[in-house]
């Protein structure tokens, strides 16, 4: 199991504790296809780390089958199977004794990769994630920020190239600033590397921005919904996932959208604040409502008028 | 001047006999150079050797049992119990009843003094060999068998590493420890340190005591700094920090 992806499919996937009621994952059914983000979302208590676990039997299976690219988990050695899987966690886990170089090369080594070709990849991976390898390379986790740690936790999760990675609130402990610059590093990365990748995180908005996908999970690890971040704000299955979105979510669903993705209507002498195409509607509502207008004026690179949004039309875009 | 002097009675010599020597020696001054180098090389430095070679065993030895017990109770905690129970035991009993009850068993042998050194190095040890597997941060832990890591390959890579710390930490006092207990030896066997002073207290011989016991001193430091440039050398990694 290494390079591309693989389609991970949870089948009526059930995890009881013993001595407990209610089991932590009830019949979980979700296909993530090959190459995509599935977002795990979901108040504590909903078993979505716990179903995230069972993918590489951190966690036993009670009932049910997962299968990574058609072969079920239960059948491979535990060891051959997380060494197949990248595997990202909150607090990172960095080897404090090990060189940023050694960390990286874990797996590598485990598979007995060529002393070369380890430090070959080592560096390929540092400098994929943002840190010169001539720099990092021979650094203790001790000398590095949080941020950097992330990365290095990142680059030795991909260090065997797995087809299948499995992300537990990543960016969870990082300020806000360093956890949106990470967030679109991994964005930037994916666009490249398309892995598919399970990503646990308590944050709807950071589901909403990383997932393809999403699985809203609730309490007692049931499945409220699966869908992609469009459809869950303009659908919500039910009151629960509707609350969870937020009462912004029609906020959150124009955030998904840019200014070009309308069509304008024309100029007509019509007046208001200006913005570029690039802007996102939710931005565009917000300048409409700083400056006490009705409508928007839609600018082109130049800067000359292309044409206008007005609030009504926002307004209506979720019909 | 308190020591022979005073306890002599009337009518007996009033200054023992130091046997040949110089004046120092024979009027028995705080401390003869002269005697010190007269007997390094018969004396001195024998004892000295053997003093480390007794201790270097006691440790090495109670290392080994250390860690074993150690690695059993990382992985079945029941045994903790038992163990701790039976080392802290071992370790009240005082050093010179200890040899009493070892004696009738197994004679006035190295064995006695090894049995008795080793027991006292057991508990430390294997409270700083456990402490420090225990401290392994859990994240670390998780990581670790998230990426396939086997038991044995997270105990050999990560675990025992982590843990060089307190195990130094252990072994710096095991070291030191037994060298001041290993001259209590004499008094079951004619080597180490000890066996001079203990020859030298019958006579109030103060240059040999003084040496001697120098000597003790001086081989607990040394031994001491000689483990924390070890633990240096093991652990870059504990003493980087930012540098940025």
């Amino acid at each position: 199991m290494s390079g591309g992806a693989a389609e991970i499919a949870f089948d009526r996937v059930t995890k009881r504790y013993p001595g407990r009621a209610e089991p932590a994952v009830r019949e979980l059914t979700l296909t993530v296809p090959a190459g995509e983000i599935c977002c795990l979302v979901g108040p504590s208590g909903a078993g979505k780390t716990t179903a995230m676990k069972l993918v590489n039997r951190l966690i036993d299976i009670t009932e049910g089958d997962i299968t990574i690219g058609g072969t079920s988990v239960r059948s491979l050695d535990v060891t051959g199977l997380r060494r197949g899987i990248g595997y990202v966690i909150q607090q990172v886990g960095l080897f404090p004794h090990m060189s940023v170089a050694d960390n990286v090369a874990t797996v590598p080594r485990l598979l007995g990769w060529p002393k070369e070709r380890s430090a070959a990849r080592v560096d390929e991976l540092l400098d994929l994630v943002d840190l010169p390898a001539d720099d990092y390379r021979a650094r203790f986790p001790s000398q590095l920020s949080g941020g950097e740690r992330q990365r290095v936790g990142l680059a030795r999760a991909l260090a065997a190239d797995p087809p299948v990675m499995l992300m537990d609130e990543p960016f969870g402990a990082l300020d806000p600033i360093t956890r949106a610059r990470l967030q679109h590093e991994l964005l930037r990365i994916q666009s490249t590397l398309r892995k598919t990748i399970l990503f646990v995180t308590h944050d709807i908005d950071e589901a909403i921005l990383i997932g393809d996908r999403i699985a809203i999970l609730r309490e007692g690890g049931v499945l409220a919904q699966y869908d992609t971040p469009e459809a869950l704000l303009e659908r919500p299955a039910d009151e629960f996932v509707a609350r969870f979105l937020g009462a912004d979510r029609g906020l959150k669903l124009l955030a998904l959208r840019r200014l070009d993705e309308l069509e304008l209507a024309p100029l007509d002498g019509a007046d208001g604040p200006g913005a570029d195409g690039s802007t996102t509607l939710r931005d565009a509502l917000s300048l409409m409502i700083t400056a006490g207008s009705r409508s928007l004026v839609v600018l082109d690179g130049d800067g000359r008028a292309r044409g206008v949004v007005t609030l009504d039309v926002l307004a209506g875009l979720a019909e | 001047m308190s020591g022979p002097l005073a306890q002599t009675q009337p009518g007996e010599p009033v200054i023992p006999d130091f046997g040949e020597g110089s004046e120092c020696v024979v009027e028995n001054r705080l401390f003869c150079p002269d005697w010190v180098r007269d007997n390094w090389s018969g004396v001195l430095q024998p004892a000295l050797l053997e003093h480390v070679k007794l201790t270097l065993i006691a440790v090495a030895i109670g290392f080994a049992i250390a860690l074993a017990a150690a690695l059993v109770t990382h992985r079945f905690r029941l045994a903790e119990k038992p163990f701790v129970a039976f080392s802290a035991v071992v370790y009240t009993i005082p050093s010179l009843a200890l040899f009493q009850l070892l004696v009738p068993v197994t004679g006035l042998t190295v064995t006695t003094v090894e049995v008795a050194l080793v027991g006292y190095t057991l508990l430390i040890l294997y409270r700083n060999v456990l402490e420090g597997l225990r401290g392994v941060p859990a994240d670390v832990l998780e990581a670790a068998r998230g990426m396939g890591l086997t038991r044995r390959q997270t105990l050999w890579r990560v675990e025992l590493p982590l843990a060089v710390p307190a195990i130094m930490a252990g072994l710096r006092v095991a070291v030191v420890s037994t060298i001041a207990l290993a001259t209590v030896a004499a008094l079951v066997i004619p080597e180490g340190l000890g066996y001079p002073i203990f020859l030298a207290l019958r006579e109030a011989f103060k240059t040999e005591i003084i040496v001697a016991g120098a000597l003790a001193v001086g081989l607990a430091l040394a031994a001491d700094a000689l483990l924390v440039l070890a633990e240096r050398a093991l652990t870059p990694w504990a003493r980087a920090r930012r540098t940025a």
